[in-house]
């Protein structure tokens, strides 16, 4: 469960996100979605605890993350999973060290390692593909490579940054569905992007957010004409 | 015990894809311990050196007149004894002393067999612990009956005392320099290990990798860098000086008498010292470097 409370968060007296309060309910399927600078980022930082807010109240999970100190960062995250648009693979390890790395950041013995990667590798449809190099990889393997690593943990939520923004619309496509077959099976997800074609055709809850202001919170479409000059230029930058 | 075997597992996987930063590091705290390696020996034999000048100047030969009485000579002997910093007193009569320097005649001692009545005085040798207490002992000897005078090398070991404090002080000022540089170098060079990395930090931290994590593997790396440094460090020092030793040594030491400090002693007491000096920059730089990612 992820809570917002009146959260405000500013950057230098610039608006990063005011006065939001949202309820994410476990295994929800939540798209965030808005201009660029509109405070999408800010949203998923905060839940991360990478910068406090200034006011207001943010609950994820059973842990009131406004209260957190630094040491209990670790911990609050272990029970997030992350995937980035650009992967944020390590170039230097196999896919099976990529995903095991998460694995032993929460000290699981090696037996666990060695039974639960070729699983979970199996379960985003690369099971081949354990000891190659990321570079090796094309992109939506490197995705799923990095869908592994953020589920292998079992948290209870998933954040997705763009997840689709460098994927072609095939692949972008099977990504989705990975992505609702976790959801399937009980995890929250919040997904930021700008996929129009993703939105309207999952129909599912969207927020969107704009200049800091959660301005619609329904179920349905991505509700951005393709005359809205910032979405346009963020449809360029993504493409 | 898991967490230990996974950061040194961590750190040799790490050192071993990253040979080419491994190397600048290892290169850069290698440079450090050489250039402090090269002091250390000079003032390490400078000391021995001046150590051994001063073993032979530490005394001082009280001349005593030649009409004293027994009591007389046994007074200024017991209030030698008595002075603080003295370490032994030793009574030298005439005929000790003739053959002394019938001996250092050699050849020609016979020469000092024609003049008949020997004419050198009976003395006392004052053995001071330090240089520094001689100066006391030739003030309070004058002082007594029954002297007639006093022999010690003041000024050569004052002047020797003084270059040697001075050797002493501008090689350890050159020697704190050099670890202060060395520090800086190789905390930078570590930066840049840590930069070219911070990809990985940032993702270990998303994924909820607490601070120690993150940085042991770094640590142990660091560590392990230090190492390797300090032992090439020393190994070079130590077949360099060898060398320097069998080359000088055979010309110098007849000359003066004083031998130089032995490698395999020198070796053994520079690799310690290289290994704290190692361990310490390589980790103090990886900590120091780390600081600013870990942040987050």
């Amino acid at each position: 469960m992820i809570v917002f409370e009146n959260v405000t968060k500013y950057y230098n007296g610039n608006i990063g996100l005011e006065d939001a309060s949202i309820q994410i309910a476990d295994g929800d399927f939540v798209f965030l979605v808005g201009p660029s600078g509109a405070g999408k980022s800010t949203f998923i930082k905060l839940i991360l605890k990478e910068i406090n807010a200034d006011s207001g109240r943010i609950i994820v999970g059973d842990k009131d993350v406004t209260a957190l100190s630094n040491r209990e960062i670790p911990e609050l995250r272990r029970n997030i999973g992350i995937v980035f648009q650009d992967f944020r693979l390590l170039p230097k390890k196999t896919v099976f060290e990529n995903v095991a790395f998460a694995m032993e950041i929460i000290h699981c013995s090696k037996s666990q390692i060695q039974k639960r990667v070729p699983q979970i590798l199996n379960l985003v449809g690369i099971p081949d593909k354990a000891d190659k190099y990321p570079d090796e990889l094309s992109a939506g393997e490197q995705q799923r490579v990095a869908i592994a690593r953020a589920i292998i943990n079992r948290p209870s939520m998933l954040i997705a940054d763009e997840p689709t923004g460098n994927l072609d619309p095939d692949t972008s496509n099977d990504i989705m569905e990975l992505l609702h077959q976790i959801n399937m099976s009980g995890t929250t997800i919040v997904m930021v992007t700008h996929a129009k074609d993703i939105v309207d055709r999952m129909n599912k809850r969207v927020v969107a957010i704009e200049s800091g202001h959660i301005v619609r919170d329904d179920i349905g479409q991505y509700g951005y004409d393709e005359d809205c000059i910032s979405c346009q230029e963020d449809a360029f930058l993504y493409e | 015990m898991s967490k230990i075997l996974y950061t040194i597992k961590q750190a040799l996987q790490q050192l071993l894809r990253n040979k080419t930063m491994g190397l600048t590091s290892i290169l850069a705290i290698m440079a450090m311990l050489l250039i402090l390696g090269l002091f250390f020996v000079m003032s390490v034999n400078v000391n021995l050196f001046s150590a051994m000048i001063r073993q032979d100047y530490n005394y001082v030969e009280v001349f005593l007149k030649d009409d004293i009485t027994q009591s007389q000579q046994d007074s200024i002997i017991s209030s030698m004894e008595s002075i603080d910093g003295v370490k032994e007193v030793k009574y030298r009569d005439k005929t000790e002393a003739m053959q002394i320097m019938k001996k250092r005649w050699g050849d020609s001692g016979y020469l000092l067999d024609s003049l008949g009545d020997n004419p050198l005085p009976n003395s006392v040798l004052v053995n001071v612990k330090d240089v520094k207490d001689a100066t006391y002992v030739t003030d309070s000897a004058l002082k007594m009956e029954g002297v007639e005078s006093i022999k010690y090398y003041k000024d050569t070991v004052d002047k020797l005392t003084k270059a040697t404090n001075f050797l002493q002080l501008a090689s350890l000022i050159i020697m704190a320099f050099l670890i202060v540089v060395s520090v800086v170098v190789v905390s930078n060079t570590i930066k840049l290990t840590v930069f070219a990395r911070s990809k990985e930090i940032s993702i270990m931290k998303y994924v909820g990798a607490t601070s120690w994590f993150v940085r042991g593997p770094f640590l142990v790396e660091g560590m392990a860098l230090g190492f390797i440094a300090s032992m090439l460090a020393s190994l070079i020092t130590w077949a360099v000086y060898s060398k320097v030793v069998d080359f000088i040594g055979d010309q110098t030491m007849t000359i003066l008498s004083s031998p130089l400090v032995s490698p395999a002693y020198m070796a053994g007491n520079l690799m310690v010292i290289f290994l704290a000096l190692g361990l310490s920059v390589g980790s103090c730089g990886s900590l120091i470097s780390m600081r600013k990612f870990l942040n987050k």
